[in-house]
């Protein structure tokens, strides 16, 4: 067989590969456009956003304090207030909330779209959920630290015994070995990010929890703290990298200052994008994962669902520690290109060879 | 588009509460336990450098005794050495005094034969003097028993005289 004949014969594998898919894809979706069956894609984006009830189960639902700012007045009740006797969406006090986003209501009770000035600080489910988790970070860490003062000097002992190899696993390898000598004033952010994203990876793994770190404001958030970190931490050699490029000729300085300007925002956006794309996923494949059984409405495809979801779930428990990890790595690396004292031009100041 | 659009108010919350966390973590937990650490490894740092200088001090002392052995072990071959020496030597003087001694005593006792055989031999002349006086009396008388041999003898010294 030559080798004309057998990319051929691989096309033809991936047309048929992608048709199956596609057909599969048309059949999730077929029961959704008859209207009231089960529409896998809305319950899935339903249950990786935010909303302003924290549903654990169906019934079981516990209603999170609404706080609006509309055109500086402030206004807060109960989230309760939405929803009627049925668990329907009600429009009140003018306010009417779609899709997990609240609006201004018109007088029939539909939401006004371009109402300008209302801003929405709701304890949502996620705001609701990134409370429990930091409360859960700073007993842990409260608690071990004040063994390190009781247990002076000795062994660590239990939970302290647990968190301190992946602290000195941050401080050495991921610190040290990035940033260089001046790593200490970094390790508070570090560890804290660290651990934060960890907890909330873990916590988002669990039934009914909300999808914390798969929530892109929060990802952003992060981004930018680390990104607000390199700037303010930046000398005067990470600068001159971006706007004097050492070995590069001036006269291509209208490229290189624009490409290095981007450079700056593209790193962070890495981050944002990359835990976001990560968590969700692995939500979303889960969901869809349960979603077969009721797309098929067998109990057949049952215990191949659950065999699957739980073969996603020990990966995502994975997943949730590479990516604290890997954003925590990375943001290591960014810091340390930053306070970097350059005396090579092979990395190009970022010490990440990229 | 409703995944990726970030929500104003989780945005300001993740700010508040992550900093304000940052914060408290910082002040109570991060600060503590890297201090802790440190502190921990200076110790352990602290306890291996002064096992590894007790330990080279240890090899200094080992060091030292190998070397007061080997010092001690010279010496005594040197003792060893110097007394077979003065053995060897006293030997070899004892044996030759006792060869002088001997060929001392050896000369002496030559000597001795030497001059009692001198004396021997003098006293054998004599005697020998004595008994041929004694022969020569005893002849001389016999002979000049008969008168006309003591004529012929005086004539004989008569002859010898008037010669001088």
């Amino acid at each position: 067989m030559n080798s004309v004949s057998k990319s051929l014969l691989m096309k033809k594998l991936f047309v048929l590969l992608f048709s199956l898919l596609t057909i599969s894809a048309y059949a999730a979706e077929a029961p959704a456009e008859e209207g009231g069956g089960f529409k896998p894609s809305d319950m899935i984006l339903h249950h990786v956003a935010d909303e302003h009830k924290w549903e654990f189960a169906h019934g079981a639902s516990l209603y999170l304090p609404v706080i609006l700012l509309d055109n500086g007045q402030v206004h807060v009740f109960s989230s309760k207030n939405f929803f009627n006797e049925h668990d329907e969406e009600v429009a009140y006090n003018g306010y009417v909330v779609e899709h997990g986003h609240i609006y201004k209501a018109n007088e029939e009770g539909e939401p006004i779209e371009d109402y300008k000035g209302l801003y929405d600080f709701s304890i949502t489910k996620n705001v609701a959920s990134l409370f429990l988790s930091v409360t859960l970070l700073l007993i842990i860490f409260c608690v071990i630290a004040r063994r390190y003062k009781t247990n002076a000097g000795k062994a660590p002992k239990g939970i302290q015994s647990f968190f301190e190899p992946i602290i000195i696993f941050v401080r050495d390898d991921i610190a040290k070995a990035n940033i260089g000598p001046k790593y200490a004033r970094y390790m508070p952010y570090l560890l804290t990010i660290f651990f934060f994203i960890w907890f909330n990876n873990l916590l988002g793994l669990m039934p009914g929890s909300a999808n914390l770190t798969g929530n892109i404001a929060v990802t952003m958030s992060l981004a930018v703290m680390t990104l607000v970190i390199t700037l303010f931490s930046a000398n005067k050699s990470y600068w001159s990298h971006i706007f004097a490029t050492p070995g590069v000729p001036w006269w291509l300085a209208p490229i290189m200052i624009p490409v290095e300007v981007i450079g700056i925002f593209t790193k962070p956006f890495s981050l944002m994008i990359r835990l976001f794309a990560n968590i969700t996923a692995g939500h979303i494949i889960i969901l869809s994962l349960f979603s077969l059984i009721f797309i098929f409405e067998s109990l057949a495809i049952g215990p191949l669902s659950v065999a699957f979801a739980v073969f996603m779930n020990f990966l995502e428990l994975f997943v949730g520690l590479l990516q604290a990890y890997i954003f925590t790595l990375l943001s290591a690396m960014y810091f340390g290109g930053a306070v970097e004292e350059h005396d090579h031009v092979e990395d190009m100041g970022y010490g990440d060879g990229h | 588009m409703e995944l990726v659009t970030p929500g104003l108010g989780l945005i300001f919350w993740q700010l508040v509460t992550f900093l304000l966390v940052l914060f408290l973590l910082t002040k109570f937990a991060w600060k503590p336990i890297m201090r802790a650490l440190n502190e921990r490894e200076a110790s352990i740092e602290n306890a291996l450098s002064a096992a590894e200088k007790a330990k080279l001090e240890m090899q200094g002392l080992k060091a030292e005794n190998e070397k007061l052995l080997a010092q001690a072990r010279l010496e005594r071959d040197r003792i060893l050495k110097e007394a077979t020496e003065a053995g060897n030597h006293m030997i070899e003087a004892a044996r030759n005094k006792a060869n002088e001694e001997g060929d001392r005593m050896i000369a002496n006792a030559r000597e001795a034969i030497n001059t009692e055989k001198r004396a021997a031999i003098a006293e054998v002349k004599n005697m020998a003097a004595a008994l041929s006086v004694e022969i020569a009396e005893r002849i001389l008388r016999k002979e000049l028993s008969n008168p006309q041999a003591q004529q012929a003898l005086a004539q004989d010294y008569i002859k010898e005289v008037t010669l001088n």
